[in-house]
C-alpha cells in the first residue's frame, strides 16, 4: 500500500471510531456518545469487577495460626503480625493441654501493598483471600493500614470459588464463612 | 459606515480582537481537543464541569491561575518571563488583517496576506526565547527544533499562498474574498470561485504547512513528550504555561481563518450580494463555520497520524512541499496568462 492510500485509510479508521462512538444506534437515531463510548463514568456508574479480581485482601481470623509465612514472603513487608502462645484445654479428658497461637495483631498496610497476592498464595491454613472490593481509598494515608477487624470485615465480600474447568478432578475449594 | 469617536472605536477593536482570538481558541479546545479526540478514542472526555463538560475550560484556566509561577534558578528571568507574551502577541497581530465582513475588519492593509505571513514568524522568536532562557537542555533542544521546523515550513506556506495571490491579483485579504465572490469558473459564476477548487494543490500544501506551523501532531517534534519532556514549555507553569497553550490553539484558530479566507471564500456565502450589510452581521458566523471546517481537517490529522521523525519532517518540507508549490506557482502563472 502506498503512502497516500495508507494515510487515507488511517483517516477512515479514526473517522469510523468517532462515528461509532457518537452514533451507536446508526445515523438516523439521535447521537448518544455515552452509550457508544466503551468507558464507564465511574462515580455515577460502576463496573462489576470480575469474581477473581484482586481488590483487597480479606482475613479469616479463626484460621490464622500466626505462622508468619505471609509476613515473611511479603516483598514489601507490609504485613505486621504479633501473637502469643496459650494453652488450650486437651481434646480428651486426661490429655495434655494443647498449645495454641493466638493472634494479637494482624495488619496489612495497603499504602505499601502492591497486590502481588503472594501472601494469599502462601497461606497454608486458608486464612487469606482475595476480595474484588476496590473502594477503600482514604484521605489520610495512615488509614490505609487495615487491622484484623477491618480485614475480617472484607471476608463478607469474598465470593465463592468458581467451579474448575470440565474434566478437573480436584475438589473446588470452599471459602470459610 | 458609522463614524465613531476614537476611544469608542479603540474599545470596540480591543474587545473584537480579544473575541476573535480567544473565542475560537476556546471553542476549538472544547470541540476538538476535549470532545472529538475523546470520541475518536471511544471515550467521553470531560463530563463533570457543566453540561457535557462544557465548563471544563474555565476549570482548567482557574487551575492554571492558582498555580505557582516557577522560575528556574539559572533562567534568564526577563527573557523567560517575556517569551509567552511574544508568542501570544504574534497571534493577536495575525488576526488584524482577517476580514469578517465587507465593513467588519480591524485593519485593511493592501499587503494583508504578506503582513500575516511575516507576523506569523514572530512566534519563532518567542519559542526560541523560551527554549534558550529556560536553562534546560530539553527546552533548548525543543526551541531549536521548533525554529528549524517553523522556518522550513514557512516556505511552502508562503509559496502556497502565491498561487492564490496570482489568481486574485491582489495581496489585500478583503479583495481576495471579493475576487472569490465575484470570480467565475470557466464562465460559470454560480458559487463564485472559491480558490479551493482552482488552487486545490495550494490548499493541500497550505494545510500541511499550517499543521507544521502550529506544531500540531504529526508535526509536534518540538514538544515531543516522549523525548523532550515538553520541549520549550518544560520549565513553564501556571499562567505562563496557559499563555503558551492559548497561543497554540488561538494560532490554530487564526491560521484557519486565514486558510478559510484564502481558499474557502472567507465571510462570503454564494447567492447573496457581497456588498450587503447582511455580511457585517453574519460574516463572523460564516467565517466561524468555515474555520470549523478547516480545523476539523487539522485536528482529524492530529488525532490520526503518529509523529514524524526529525529528518522525515525536514524531508517533507524541502523535497516534497516546496517543489510542489513551485510547480503550482508556475502552473497558476501559465494558466493566468493563458486565460
Amino acid at each position: 500500500m502506498g503512502i497516500v492510500p495508507g494515510m487515507i485509510k488511517g483517516l477512515g479508521v479514526t473517522a469510523k471510531s468517532a462515528y461509532e462512538t457518537i452514533f451507536p444506534d446508526g445515523p438516523l437515531k439521535p447521537p448518544s456518545p455515552s452509550k457508544g463510548a466503551v468507558t464507564i463514568q465511574y462515580p455515577h456508574e460502576k463496573e462489576t469487577p470480575a469474581p477473581r479480581a484482586r481488590g483487597v485482601i480479606a482475613l479469616h481470623e479463626d484460621n490464622c495460626t500466626a505462622c508468619m509465612l505471609c509476613a515473611r514472603e511479603c516483598p514489601d513487608w507490609c504485613i505486621y503480625i504479633e501473637g502469643h502462645k496459650t494453652k488450650a484445654p486437651p481434646r480428651r479428658a486426661g490429655g495434655k493441654p494443647r498449645q495454641k497461637n493466638l493472634l494479637d495483631r494482624f495488619d496489612i498496610d495497603f499504602a505499601l501493598c502492591m497486590f502481588c497476592g503472594i501472601c494469599v498464595e502462601v497461606c497454608p491454613f486458608d486464612a487469606l483471600f482475595w476480595s474484588p472490593e476496590y473502594e477503600f481509598s482514604e484521605p489520610r494515608i495512615a488509614d490505609l493500614l487495615h487491622d484484623k477487624s477491618r480485614l475480617s470485615e472484607w471476608m463478607e465480600t469474598v465470593p465463592d470459588f468458581e467451579a474448575y474447568e470440565g474434566g478437573s478432578e480436584a475438589k473446588v475449594r470452599k471459602v470459610p464463612r | 459606515m458609522i463614524a465613531l469617536a476614537f476611544w469608542l472605536e479603540t474599545i470596540f477593536r480591543t474587545v473584537g480582537g480579544l473575541l476573535a482570538v480567544l473565542l475560537p481558541a476556546g471553542a476549538l479546545v472544547y470541540i476538538f481537543l476535549f470532545k472529538l479526540m475523546s470520541f475518536v478514542q471511544s471515550r467521553l472526555g470531560p463530563m463533570e464541569a457543566g453540561p457535557a463538560g462544557s465548563l471544563q475550560l474555565l476549570a482548567e484556566v482557574g487551575k492554571a491561575f492558582q498555580k505557582e509561577d516557577i522560575f528556574p534558578t539559572k533562567a534568564d528571568r526577563v527573557v523567560f518571563a517575556a517569551a509567552p507574551f511574544v508568542v501570544l502577541m504574534s497571534t493577536f497581530l495575525l488576526v488584524l488583517v482577517v476580514p469578517f465582513g465587507p465593513d467588519a475588519w480591524f485593519v485593511d492593509l493592501d499587503t494583508g496576506i504578506f503582513f500575516a505571513l511575516a507576523i506569523s514568524s514572530i512566534s519563532v522568536i518567542g519559542i526560541l526565547m523560551a527554549g534558550w532562557a529556560s536553562a534546560n537542555k530539553y527546552s533548548l533542544l525543543g526551541g531549536l527544533r521548533a525554529a528549524g521546523q517553523l522556518i522550513a515550513y514557512e516556505l511552502p506556506l508562503v509559496l502556497a499562498v502565491m498561487g492564490v495571490v496570482i489568481q486574485a491579483g491582489t495581496l489585500n485579504m478583503q479583495d481576495i474574498v471579493l475576487a472569490q465572490a465575484e470570480g467565475e469558473i470557466f464562465g460559470w459564476g454560480g458559487i463564485g470561485n472559491p480558490f479551493i477548487i482552482t488552487q486545490f494543490v495550494g490548499f493541500v500544501i497550505f494545510l500541511i504547512a499550517m499543521q507544521a506551523e502550529l506544531t500540531q501532531p504529526p508535526f509536534d517534534m518540538p514538544v515531543a513528550e516522549s523525548e523532550l519532556v515538553s520541549g520549550y514549555m518544560t520549565e513553564y507553569s501556571g499562567v505562563r504555561f496557559l499563555l503558551f497553550f492559548i497561543g497554540e490553539f488561538a494560532t490554530a484558530g487564526v491560521f484557519s481563518m486565514i486558510a478559510a479566507t484564502l481558499f474557502l471564500g472567507g465571510w462570503y456565502v454564494p447567492g447573496i450580494d457581497p456588498d450587503s450589510n447582511f455580511f457585517n452581521i453574519a460574516g463572523p458566523l460564516v467565517m466561524f463555520g468555515k474555520v470549523l471546517l478547516v480545523t476539523t481537517l487539522v485536528f482529524w490529522f492530529r488525532f490520526t497520524y503518529p509523529r514524524f521523525r526529525e529528518d522525515q519532517l525536514q524531508k517533507l518540507a524541502w523535497k516534497v512541499l516546496i517543489p510542489l508549490s513551485l510547480l503550482n506557482i508556475v502552473a497558476t502563472g501559465i494558466l493566468k496568462v493563458a486565460f
